[in-house]
C-alpha cells in the first residue's frame, strides 16, 4: 500500500459509538491478574521477557549527553555478571540527545526512541510538532512517541487530533509511532477507549499511556482498557498495534501482573518486545534483582547494580 | 465494666514502614499463658514481610540519618513520653506474659528511661567518638561517625521490653533504621511498642518489627544484601556460627548481644558505637 492510499484508509471512527467501559468489571478483573502468583521458571522467563521489553527511559530537562552516554550503557551492560540476560528494547530520550545515543548505541540492536511534538504538553502548532519529530527521526530515531493534544480532545474536537496524528504519522517516515493518550488527563476510562480507538485509527504503530510527567501514570485499569481497544481493533482491521504503559511501573511484581494482563487480554502474540513495551528507568534494576536473588536465593541490594 | 460486656480483644499485628498488617503469610501462632490459657494471636511473620521491611527501611534511612541530632533526640523524647502514658498497659501485657508484677513495672520505667538516656546522647556521642587525629603531613586529618544503614535485631527473650527499646534506642538514635523481631515467648509489648513509635513522630520504615520464630527467620536476618548489620541477642553457638557465614557475603557487621545485663550495661554509648562506620577525611592545609 502506498502512503497516500494507507493515508486514505484511515477514516476517523464515530465515537459517539465507542464500547462504554464497566469501570467495576475492569477494577474486579484487575484485582484477579493481581491475585496470580507466578514463580520459580516461569518468574525467570517472565523477568527476562520484560527486561527485553523495557524502554530505557531519561526524560529531564536536566539531561546532559553525559546523562544519556551513562543509560546507554546500562542499556548494553545490564548486569555482566549474570550472563545470559537479554538487551532492553530501546532507549528514550529527547530530540536533542538522540544523537548522543545514536552514537553510544553504534554496533548495539537496541532501538532507540524519542519523544517529539512538544512533549510532554504537546502545547504548540502543528508545524512546530512535525519539525520536531522530523528532528529526531533525521538525527536517528526508529521509535517516534508522541503526545496528543489532549485539550482539544477533551474539548470533543477529534477531528484535530485525528489529523494531527496523521500527520506526524507521515512525518515519521519510516520509524515507528507510539502515541501518548496521557490518561491521567483523560479522566475516564470511556475517554481512553475513545481515544485509544481515534490513534488507532489513525495510524498508530503503539498506543502508550502516560509521558510520566502526570500522576496517575500508568495503571492496570487504563492499560487493560486500552488492550481491549487493540484486541477490537486487531478484531475489525486485522491490524496489529502495540502498547506501550509507562510511568508507575517501578516493581517487577507489577511488571508480571502487566505480562499475565496482556497474556490474557490479547494472547501469545503481543508477548513480544515488537508489540509491548514497558516505559521505565528504575524498573530493570529491580528486575535484575529479582533475576539475582531467583539465582542465588539471596534477596539483593541496589549497591550492587549499575544506576541508570 | 458491667458484667454482660463483651470484652474487646486486641489484634497483635506487625509494624512494616508505618503501617500495621498482618503477615503477608497469613500465617500466625497462639500465645499461652502458663496455665494454657490463649492470651493471643500472634502474626507468624515470614521471609516476604522481612523483605518488605528492608525495603521500607532502606527507603526512610536516608532522610532519617540526614535529619539532624537536635531531631532525633527530640523524637526519642517524644517516644519516652508516649510510654510513660501507657506504663500501665505494658505492666499488664509483661504480666500477662508471666512477669511478676514489681519485676514489670521496674522494667516499664527502665525502659522509658532508657529512651531518654539515648535521647540525651543524640548529639553528644559524636564529640565523644570522634577525633582529630596526628599526621605527619600537612593534612587536617579528622574521623567522624556515619550510621551503617539498615540494622536488623533479633532481641531477647529475657528483658522482652527493655532489651526491645535498648537495642532500638541505641540504632536509630545514631541515624540507622532497622528491623526488629520481637522475643517469640513475649511478644506483646513489642507490638504495643510499635504504637508508641507510631504516635511518636517517628518517620514510616525508621522502626519495623515482625513477630514470628527466629529458627525460621535468622538466615534471612544474616543474609540479605541489602542489611548493613545484624545484631542477635541470646544466640547460641549454632546461630552465631549460621549468622556469621551467611553475613559475610556483603560483610555486614555482625554484633552478638548475649547474656547482656540489660537493665544496667545496655545504658552505654558503645551500643551506639556498634552500628557506625567511621568516616577518615584528609583535608589540606595551606602553607
Amino acid at each position: 500500500m502506498t502512503v497516500t492510499a494507507a493515508k486514505k484508509s484511515r477514516r476517523l471512527p464515530d465515537l459517539s459509538r465507542a464500547p462504554v467501559v464497566d469501570e467495576v468489571g475492569v477494577n474486579e478483573r484487575v484485582a484477579r491478574f493481581q491475585s496470580r502468583s507466578i514463580k520459580k521458571s516461569s518468574k525467570v522467563e517472565a523477568l527476562k521477557l520484560i527486561l527485553s521489553m523495557i524502554d530505557l527511559t531519561t526524560l529531564e530537562g536536566q539531561d546532559t549527553p553525559g546523562k544519556v552516554q551513562q543509560l546507554c550503557q546500562k542499556a548494553i551492560h545490564l548486569h555482566d555478571s549474570m550472563p545470559g540476560l537479554p538487551h532492553v528494547a530501546a532507549i528514550c530520550v529527547y530530540p536533542t540527545m538522540v544523537g548522543v545515543a545514536k552514537e553510544a548505541l553504534a554496533d548495539h540492536d537496541i532501538k532507540i526512541a524519542s519523544v517529539a511534538t512538544a512533549f510532554p504538553s504537546g502545547m504548540s502548532a502543528l508545524k512546530v510538532k512535525l519539525d520536531d519529530a522530523r528532528m529526531a527521526v533525521k538525527a536517528g530515531a526508529t521509535e517516534i512517541d508522541m503526545v496528543i493534544s489532549r485539550g482539544n480532545f477533551l474539548g470533543g474536537d477529534y477531528r484535530y487530533v485525528f489529523d494531527e496524528i496523521v500527520a506526524v504519522k507521515e512525518a515519521c517516515g519510516d520509524a515507528h509511532l507510539k502515541v501518548i493518550l496521557e490518561t491521567g488527563e483523560l479522566g475516564t476510562l470511556d475517554r481512553v477507549r475513545k481515544a485509544s480507538m481515534l490513534a488507532m485509527s489513525a495510524g498508530a504503530d503503539f498506543i502508550k499511556t502516560s509521558t510520566g510527567k502526570i500522576q496517575p501514570a500508568a495503571t492496570m485499569q487504563v492499560t487493560l482498557t486500552m488492550l481491549q481497544a487493540i484486541r477490537d481493533h486487531y478484531r475489525d482491521t486485522g491490524r496489529m498495534v502495540g502498547m506501550k504503559p509507562a510511568g508507575g511501573i517501578s516493581t517487577s511484581k507489577l511488571a508480571i501482573h502487566y505480562l499475565v494482563m496482556l497474556h490474557e487480554t490479547l494472547g501469545n502474540a503481543w508477548m513480544t518486545p515488537e508489540w509491548f513495551r514497558f516505559g521505565a528507568s528504575s524498573l530493570a534494576n529491580d528486575v535484575l534483582m529479582q533475576l539475582l536473588k531467583q539465582s542465588t536465593g539471596l534477596y539483593q541490594s541496589l549497591d550492587y547494580f549499575s544506576k541508570d | 465494666m458491667s458484667a454482660d460486656r463483651i470484652a474487646v480483644a486486641k489484634t497483635y499485628k506487625i509494624y512494616i514502614g508505618g503501617k500495621f498488617p498482618r503477615s503477608e503469610s497469613g500465617r500466625y501462632f497462639t500465645l499461652e499463658d502458663k496455665k494454657g490459657n490463649i492470651i493471643a494471636n500472634i502474626c507468624r511473620g515470614s521471609r516476604k514481610d522481612f523483605r518488605n521491611s528492608v525495603v521500607a527501611a532502606r527507603s526512610a534511612q536516608l532522610g532519617w540519618g540526614e535529619a539532624s541530632a537536635y531531631l532525633h533526640g527530640q523524637i526519642l523524647y517524644r517516644i519516652a513520653e508516649m510510654l510513660e502514658g501507657r506504663r500501665e498497659q505494658f505492666v499488664a501485657e509483661l504480666v500477662l506474659q508471666g512477669v511478676a508484677s514489681r519485676a514489670a513495672e521496674k522494667e516499664v520505667d527502665q525502659s522509658i528511661d532508657r529512651l531518654i538516656y539515648y535521647a540525651g546522647w543524640s548529639d553528644k556521642y559524636q564529640q565523644v567518638f570522634s577525633a582529630v587525629n596526628p599526621v605527619s603531613s600537612s593534612h587536617f586529618n579528622f574521623s567522624v561517625l556515619e550510621p551503617t544503614g539498615v540494622v536488623a535485631i533479633m532481641s531477647p527473650d529475657d528483658n522482652s521490653l527493655l532489651g526491645l527499646v535498648s537495642n532500638i534506642a541505641a540504632a536509630i538514635v545514631g541515624g540507622n533504621t532497622c528491623i526488629v523481631l520481637a522475643s517469640e515467648t513475649k511478644p506483646l509489648c513489642a507490638v504495643s511498642f510499635a504504637e508508641v513509635l507510631h504516635a511518636s513522630d517517628v518517620p514510616g520504615g525508621v522502626v519495623n518489627i515482625l513477630t514470628g520464630f527466629r529458627s525460621e527467620l535468622t538466615e534471612f536476618f544474616a543474609s540479605h544484601m541489602d542489611v548493613n548489620a545484624v545484631i542477635y541477642c541470646d544466640g547460641g553457638k549454632a546461630v552465631a556460627k549460621t549468622v556469621q557465614v551467611l553475613a559475610a557475603d556483603n560483610i555486614k557487621r555482625v554484633i552478638a548481644r548475649n547474656r547482656v545485663n540489660w537493665s544496667g550495661d545496655a545504658a552505654n554509648p558503645y551500643l551506639i558505637r556498634d552500628t557506625q562506620e567511621v568516616k577518615t577525611t584528609w583535608h589540606p592545609i595551606g602553607a
